[in-house]
């Protein structure tokens, strides 16, 4: 017989699980539950916002593929985490959300710290548990790990009573550690029948998402895509599922892909989603993308097929394995006339130009730091213009590689995201870039890069304004800049070093690729502040809500006559 | 005419097909939110709810009485996936569960 309390229960089950690593903070309600961690072998990150918290288990989830585990205590403490449980839905992270609740029995009677977490967590989880008793944890935790593994994976949240956290247990069996479960295969006849219409296709063209990474199904893609000659774009999310200087790539699509890409997608005769789930800000307005073509859906989530655009053929099923499967019933094609056709349109409407690659100008030096960092480095973001930027011209080369909000686009992610990535691979290094109103969001998170020692370079692409906000007012809102331009010039280098980081201040007419190569061969965190123009703009744009067919700006926009 | 827009908007009423949908889930507190959220976040009117425990009351039996709208596919889908889910079935209007409560209103 084991006999133990409700906290005690939870760190061995975590441990059983295999989890190294927890980040939270604590607090009232989750204090037997550090009680019991002190004893643990499990290494607690203390960050300094419970939101930085669940960004750093985010940034431990999204490198490692496993699930990512943060404490937060009740009221404030859960109200602070949810934002970054939000967003590991809408990506479809594995996070698993420990929480302190006030006692069951003050449960309902607007006790200090008490919030409904259980209720206010619903929507934005895959599942969620309010702990009733002691026994429930043994069913609940193994549960709560397979759910967030399995299928599409996602966050669980468990709410834990304090009185729960002490109580004690006796109990004659450990339960299995919860896993990923095997998912039942994609249908033959579908299968069949999509490898048919890829066959006949003359103009096809192959996106990548999410799920192709969550899968590990970009070898399997890359086969399919050098068999059959598929010309494939990524989502924001699929970036890195197929390395950027691959022939067949043709980057992001959407509202800041290349025009090229755009327009490809507007000829294609047969669009193939593999773990993509047709988000707005990648297809513009629905009813106007990819007019000509049939569609195939790949996704391990049957809800997601047909829920904004009809699939002429569904695979429900692990993308990983429908590719595997359709690469023997695909024919080999060269499919030349659509490559050349593509070549022309890449030709005519670069993403660059040589004048935009300057180490001054934001693409030069995204494209610098590209070059100075490892090739089994990471690259995180946070949300704006310097993320879309990024998204453009990084030359993602492998899955994993990219960490970015996606689907919630929450500013606040990049710091305590790359925090996570550099502590779950501290032999390797991170690069966060940055915007000035993004590390506002979460800068007490400078505190937990210092004290981990975490190896994290920052650069602060600081255009000192709410920079796609500002973009939007420039060219949506008759240039009216209100409340998107900041009016006190913040010295970021000072901040950091205030948290005993060091930093680095860029100044006008330094040598920026020198600086920025000290920068990343310094041991440990680092900031770096690079001033961008606020007239700096992110091209070409789709303006929201209009078909992707309509591109504003980027090199070559005035010979364009869509 | 405008008598006539009235009685179109009447008309159109009656004529949407009302469907129930039979659900068998987990019977603990959270379970009756996680379902009608489902719902209420997509703007989705439940029109008629029925709930009771059945066996030894470790699983309940839900009758949800929705309109049929092209979203109840989407929505649907989204209640399967729901872990206390166990089991949906749907049936046509008229439902006996519902007709039995007309006597109560």
């Amino acid at each position: 017989m084991y006999t133990m309390n409700g906290a005690q229960l939870i760190i061995k089950l975590l441990e059983r699980q295999g989890i190294d690593m927890i980040a939270g903070i604590p607090g009232g309600a989750n204090l037997p539950l550090y009680h019991a961690l002190f004893e643990s072998p499990i290494r607690h990150i203390l960050c300094r916002h419970e939101q930085g918290a669940g960004f750093l288990a985010q940034g431990i989830a999204r490198t490692t593929g496993k699930a990512g585990v943060c404490f937060a205590t009740s009221g404030p403490g859960a109200t602070n985490v949810l934002t970054a449980i939000a967003d590991a839905y809408l990506d479809s992270i594995p996070v698993i959300c420990i929480t302190g609740q006030v006692p069951a029995s003050l449960i309902g009677t607007d006790a200090f710290q008490e919030v409904d977490t259980y209720g206010m967590s619903i929507p934005i989880t895959k599942h969620n548990y309010l702990v009733r008793s002691v026994e429930e944890l043994l069913r609940i935790i193994p549960k709560a790990f397979e759910l967030a593994l399995s299928g599409r994976p996602g966050p669980v949240l468990i709410d834990v009573p304090k009185d729960v956290q002490a109580a004690t247990i006796s109990f004659a069996e450990w339960p299995e550690p919860g896993s990923r479960l095997a998912q039942p295969p994609a249908d033959s006849g579908q299968l069949e029948a999509a490898a048919g219409m890829i066959n006949r296709a003359k103009r096809p063209i192959l996106c990548l998402g999410g799920g192709i990474i969550h899968a590990g199904a970009a070898g399997e893609a890359r086969a399919l895509i050098e068999k059959c000659s598929l010309p494939t774009t990524m989502t924001l999310m699929g970036l890195g599922a197929l390395p950027a200087d691959h022939p067949q790539s043709l980057g992001m699509l959407g509202m800041h892909a290349a025009r090229s890409t755009n327009m490809a997608l507007q000829e294609c005769d047969l669009f193939i989603a593999a773990g993509a789930r047709f988000d707005d800000r990648a297809t513009g307005k629905i009813v106007e993308f990819c007019p000509k073509a049939n569609v195939i859906h790949m996704d391990i989530d049957p809800s997601e097929l047909s829920k904004l655009k009809t699939a002429h053929i569904g695979l429900v099923g692990d993308v990983r394995e429908s590719l595997g499967r359709l690469l023997p019933l695909a024919q080999a094609n060269e499919r030349k006339i659509w490559r050349n056709q593509i070549e022309v349109l890449q030709e005519m409407y670069p993403m660059t130009s040589p004048e935009a690659v300057v180490p001054e100008k934001p693409y030069g030096l995204i494209l610098k730091v590209s070059e100075l960092l490892a090739e089994n480095g990471f690259v995180a973001t946070d949300v704006g213009k310097h993320q879309m930027w990024t998204a453009q011209v990084y030359p993602f080369k492998r899955p994993r590689q990219l960490l970015t909000s996606g689907g919630l686009g929450t500013m606040g992610f990049g710091l305590p995201a790359a925090i996570g990535a550099a502590l779950a691979f501290p032999d390797r290094q991170v690069v966060l870039f940055t915007g000035d109103g993004s590390l506002q969001m979460n800068i007490q998170e400078l505190a937990t890069a210092v004290e981990q020692q975490a190896n994290v370079k920052i650069i602060v692409m600081n255009n000192n304004s709410l920079g796609l906000v500002r973009q939007q007012q420039n060219l949506f809102y008759a240039k009216q800049y209100f409340a998107s331009d900041f009016q006190i010039d913040i010295d970021f280098a000072a901040i950091a070093k205030g948290f005993g980081m060091k930093a680095f201040n860029a100044k006008a007419g330094c040598d920026l690729p020198e600086l920025l190569s000290i920068v990343l061969d310094q041991p440990g965190p680092c900031l770096i502040n690079v001033p961008i123009g606020r007239e700096e703009e992110v091209y070409p744009m789709v303006p929201p809500g209009a078909s992707n067919s309509i591109m504003l700006g980027g090199c070559n926009a005035e010979k364009c006559t869509c | 005419m405008q008598k006539n827009a009235h009685a179109e908007l009447i008309e159109q009423e009656n004529q949407t097909a009302i469907m129930v949908l039979e659900l068998t889930v987990n019977n603990h507190p959270g379970v009756m939110s996680h379902i009608c959220g489902l719902f209420s976040r997509r703007a989705y009117n439940l029109e008629g709810i029925v709930c009771v425990p059945i066996g030894s009351g470790e699983v309940s039996r839900m009758w949800l009485q929705v309109n049929e709208e092209t979203k109840l596919e989407q929505v649907i889908k989204q209640v399967q996936k729901l872990p206390d889910v166990l089991c949906v079935e749907r049936h046509a209007a008229g439902h006996a569960v519902f007709s039995g409560l007309a006597a109560f209103v």
